[in-house]
């Protein structure tokens, strides 16, 4: 039976894929970054995760404004880091698992989640950075991957709680897989951060603490926060937080935390990262 | 009864919501053709010329020329589409999110080292 033994959330700035791709690891802005996911690397070594589930946005790479599917669940076979304007990624293409996915696939869409389904594209730093962080520069992934990517750039993306909720979904999913697979769910963005305009460079450490603080110990209070919430106090990009509550619907009501760290600036955000392990 | 916009009254900030993803539908997908190197290339060595071939207004047009970023948002571009314009010119996020914001990229750089720009007196527009 495939189980879903872990969480890990984490933002997944561009700034810091270019980072480790131009080998700028150790300088002084970037080195505190990376030391709060040396514990990670160790841990996730020793886990071997067979499949990480990766819940992420698109930051109009594989979408353009053509298709805008709120949810959307890769099925397919393999998946190229994408050119986002300045060459692709020199990371190893993403191997997927179309078996499972599909099993995922099916089994949500009869729980009631319209899922978009893809089967060929290509995948940006969203995806390509978490993999960076936890992995460092492998010559292939250690795992395979499903991406889930969410609609968060064009306004509505889906609610907190529908954001949990599918979580819930994915997990009595995977439980009803019968092939022996460890599997980990990932969700990624955030925290606190604004890109745009002249309010751009926002940053609430207040907002982030505490919500680090439910998402661990009160989920259910966390879904229910409104989308004005996100976008006022944590800026108009901080709404990719909704994503990391799909994370922590697949998990069991009471989790271990493992691992937490919160860094400012990596580039324009506050940087978030915590590994939930399911009790 | 109209939708519920909240948002309209966050400063500095517009939400790329329904109405913004229709004024802009020509400038995103403009920003979108320079995912490819060619397009890049064929950008770069006439802007104007290569302009001219997306339905966007002269306004839009002009926005980009100047790389007049505010400007391309309340237009209707939104920031992840338009990365591609300063993907292509070789400028990163920070640097253009610096520009938006009226400080130099130094000063930007150091708010951000100090801790970011502070939610207070940031949270609405009567403030």
């Amino acid at each position: 039976m495939a189980r879903i033994t872990a969480g890990v959330a984490t933002s997944h700035v561009p700034a810091i894929g270019a980072a480790i791709d131009l080998g700028k690891t150790a300088d002084d802005y970037w080195k505190p970054v990376f030391a709060g996911y040396e514990f990670s690397k160790d841990w996730i070594a020793r886990e071997k995760p067979d499949v990480v589930f990766l819940v992420y946005n698109d930051h109009a790479s594989a979408f353009s404004l053509k298709t805008i599917p709120t949810f959307a669940i890769a099925c397919g076979e393999a998946f190229k880091p994408a050119d986002e304007g300045w060459g692709p990624r020199p990371v190893p293409t993403v191997k997927g698992c179309p078996d499972l996915a599909w099993h995922i696939a099916q089994s949500v869409i009869q729980d009631d989640f319209d899922l978009t389904v893809m089967n060929e594209m290509d995948v940006d730093h969203g995806l390509t950075v978490p993999l960076s962080l936890m992995f460092g520069q492998p010559e292939a992934w250690p795992c395979l991957v499903i991406p889930l990517l969410v609609n968060v750039v064009v306004y509505p993306p889906p609610s907190g709680q529908r954001c949990y909720d599918l979580g819930k979904a994915i997990a009595r999913a995977v439980k009803s897989f019968d092939d022996d697979l460890n599997v980990q769910i990932w969700g990624t963005g955030g925290m606190s951060h604004q890109l745009q305009g002249p309010r751009a460079g926002l940053i609430n450490t207040e907002f982030d603490h505490e919500y680090l603080e439910l998402l661990l110990n009160d989920p259910d209070r966390l879904a229910r926060k409104p989308h004005i919430d996100y976008l006022r106090e944590a800026g108009s990009e901080g709404i990719e937080l909704v994503m990391w509550l799909t994370m922590r619907g697949a998990l069991n009501a009471n989790v271990n935390e493992l691992h937490r760290f919160y860094h400012v600036p990596a580039s324009n955000t506050a940087l978030g990262h915590v590994i939930y392990q399911n009790t | 009864m109209p939708l519920d916009k909240p948002y309209k009254d966050i400063p500095g900030t517009t939400i790329f919501d329904a109405d913004m993803a229709r004024q802009g539908y020509h400038l995103n997908q403009f920003c979108m053709s320079l995912m490819n190197r060619d397009n890049r290339e064929q950008f770069k060595a006439d802007e104007t010329a290569y302009l001219e071939q997306w339905q966007m207004t002269d306004d839009q047009k002009q926005a980009v020329l100047d790389r007049d970023y505010n400007r391309m948002i309340v237009l209707g571009g939104n920031i992840y589409f338009l990365a591609k314009i300063f993907s292509t010119d070789g400028v990163s996020f920070e640097q253009a999110a610096a520009s938006m914001t009226g400080l130099s990229r130094e000063d930007y750089r150091q708010m951000m080292m100090d801790g970011g720009r502070s939610p207070k007196g940031n949270l609405y527009k009567v403030e």
